[in-house]
């Protein structure tokens, strides 16, 4: 992809003005990453309320792909079904940034949104609901984004 | 346009690469030196003929293959020592690099001589290489890791450098001849003159300095002097420690193995003269052998030229890149202090995005913390974007990457 198809006005309105930028108080899920290539950091907060996200923030530094990826994964997850949330693929997040044919460089930017949101889902089901083989499938997808 | 009196074209037409086309035809101006330079034809032809025609393992057999090997492995350590002028060569101990030169050190020299609740004396705007090493040392003796601090203009503030001194518990202070993110050349004379009247050593990393001018190990009267081979036109893989004979001497090795053996009984052995007393194991011979070709190259064009050279290309790029709209510029604008490196950043343009798009038209250029996290926390930026030169680079290319820059900060809408 050119960098004219990446960096739409939307990508760069997401990055400028990140939506449910922020955290949450005690929240169900929290969870931190970095990427060690870039330094770039991401945290999520999430609460979950009868089966269902309730509340949802992200906190964190990085380029427009990884700010705007993660804001837009915000707005997809909430209020939707935990179960849809924890099924989320690569390519729901790819398309649902409108950035399908990332290159293998810069991938791992669109992708660390999700990488954050599958560990956080996995420590929430290890050790609040103590699910261990859901969380381990989702370890699992975590580990295999990148 | 060329600048200063090198012969820009001859060079180029040394480093095959150059001619290379990037997505789809763009010509290939590469600016990401100070992380690792590009490689002549004369030091790839060395490394082609050494497994050619003569590779062999060296010191040890007697056949004429292994005397060539060991011949041309030798030759070039002389040429080291001659390069930064050592006094003697039994001083320059080869390495795999940089990092390792500075672990080797660290391990050796460090066990021995730091103890509990001595200092350690480094900078903020080290690489992450020159600070680590000491970390574990500090942990493991219970010692302290200090940091001379940098100033808004990027340069170290050496107050703080005496106010370590006067407790008296300083051991080294270890610190780049040149800062690998804000190119800032470090005032090394003085730190050296100002530690040794306290009998304090001093440890010069010098990857970033002698690919770009003249080193002199002696008249820098430095204790140990560090540097890698693939950012001066050789291979990867071959670096250099160079330390005074009486230092070297007194340190036990670094790894066990062959070559650095005199003798090896049951339960006792006796270490080999230097310098094979730390080049335990086979040595990277062929990236030796053509690490000489890469010094012969440097010797062709000279240290001073090659100075000249990146000086003029800097302060064109500096000029240039100051009108661009929303550049920040890190690092001082006194050239005399200064080497060919330059990091920037452009209105709210992360560092990557940055470097996505320019490396669009065929510029590379790096993006990130550039292993000195340390530094990005004083700037307190996340990361800066970094242009670094060499001889083979010219005024055009800078016209391409200052048009690139445009384009980026229109995409951005700054």
């Amino acid at each position: 992809m050119s960098s004219a198809d990446i960096y739409r006005e939307i990508i760069l309105d997401y990055y400028r003005n990140p939506r449910n930028y922020g955290k949450i108080e005690n929240p169900d899920i929290s969870k931190h990453d970095s990427n060690p290539l870039c330094g770039d950091e991401l945290e999520m907060h999430i609460n979950i309320k009868d089966n269902k996200v309730s509340d949802v923030k992200f906190s964190g530094k990085g380029c427009a792909i990884s700010q705007a990826s993660a804001s837009m994964l915000t707005e997809l997850i909430m209020g939707k079904d935990f179960d849809y949330v924890k099924k989320l693929t690569k390519e729901d997040i790819l398309e649902n940034l409108g950035l399908p044919d990332l290159g293998p460089a810069r991938i791992k930017c669109a992708l660390l949104s999700l990488k954050v949101l599958k560990y956080g889902i996995y420590s929430y089901l290890s050790e609040k609901l103590n699910d261990t083989a859901s969380a381990d499938k989702i370890k699992e997808e975590a580990s295999g984004l990148f | 346009m060329q600048a200063s009196t090198l012969n820009i074209e001859n060079i180029r037409k040394d480093f095959p690469i150059l001619q290379r086309k990037v997505h789809t035809g763009k010509p290939l101006v590469y600016f990401d030196n100070a992380a690792t330079s590009q490689k002549p034809i004369q030091v790839i032809d060395a490394i082609r003929d050494y497994y050619l025609n003569y590779n062999s393992n060296i010191h040890r057999a007697v056949h004429q293959l292994a005397e060539e090997s060991t011949a041309a492995f030798e030759l070039t350590r002389d040429k080291v020592a001659k390069f930064i002028n050592a006094k003697n060569r039994e001083e320059v101990v080869f390495v795999r690099g940089t990092t390792e030169a500075i672990n080797l050190i660290a391990y050796s020299w460090g066990r021995q001589n730091v103890q509990k609740d001595d200092i350690i004396v480094t900078t903020e705007y080290e690489h992450h290489s020159n600070i680590v090493p000491w970390q574990l040392l500090a942990k493991e003796k219970g010692a302290k890791l200090q940091y001379i601090g940098v100033d808004d203009k990027g340069e170290l503030i050496l107050d703080q450098l005496d106010e370590y001194l006067d407790t008296g518990r300083v051991k080294l202070v270890t610190v780049s001849h040149m800062s690998n993110v804000l190119g800032t050349i470090s005032p090394v004379e003085e730190i050296i003159r100002r530690c040794h009247k306290k009998g304090v050593k001093v440890l010069l990393d010098a990857a970033q300095s002698v690919p770009h001018m003249k080193a002199d190990v002696q008249k820098l009267d430095c204790d140990f002097f560090v540097f890698s081979a693939h950012k001066m036109l050789g291979p990867t893989g071959v670096g250099v420690l160079w330390a005074r004979r009486e230092i070297l001497d007194s340190m036990p090795p670094f790894h066990g193995g062959g070559d650095m053996i005199r003798e090896v009984h049951k339960y006792e052995t006796t270490w080999n003269d230097l310098p094979f007393k730390f080049e335990a194991g086979t040595p990277n011979i062929a990236d030796v052998i053509g690490f000489s070709a890469a010094i012969d190259y440097l010797n062709a064009i000279g240290m001073d030229k090659v100075r000249e050279h990146e000086v003029e290309l800097t302060k064109y790029a500096l000029d240039k890149i100051s009108a661009v709209k929303g550049i920040v510029l890190y690092g001082t604008s006194d050239m005399s202090k200064r080497g060919g490196v330059i990091s920037f950043n452009l209105g709210d343009i992360h560092p990557h995005d940055l470097a996505t798009i320019i490396d669009e038209d065929g510029v590379a250029i790096r993006s990130g913390h550039h292993c000195a996290q340390v530094l990005m926390e004083r700037l307190e930026v996340a990361a800066t974007s970094r242009a670094s030169f060499y001889i083979y680079n010219t005024k055009d290319e800078i016209d391409v990457f200052i048009r690139s820059l445009n384009r980026a900060r229109e995409l951005f809408r700054i």
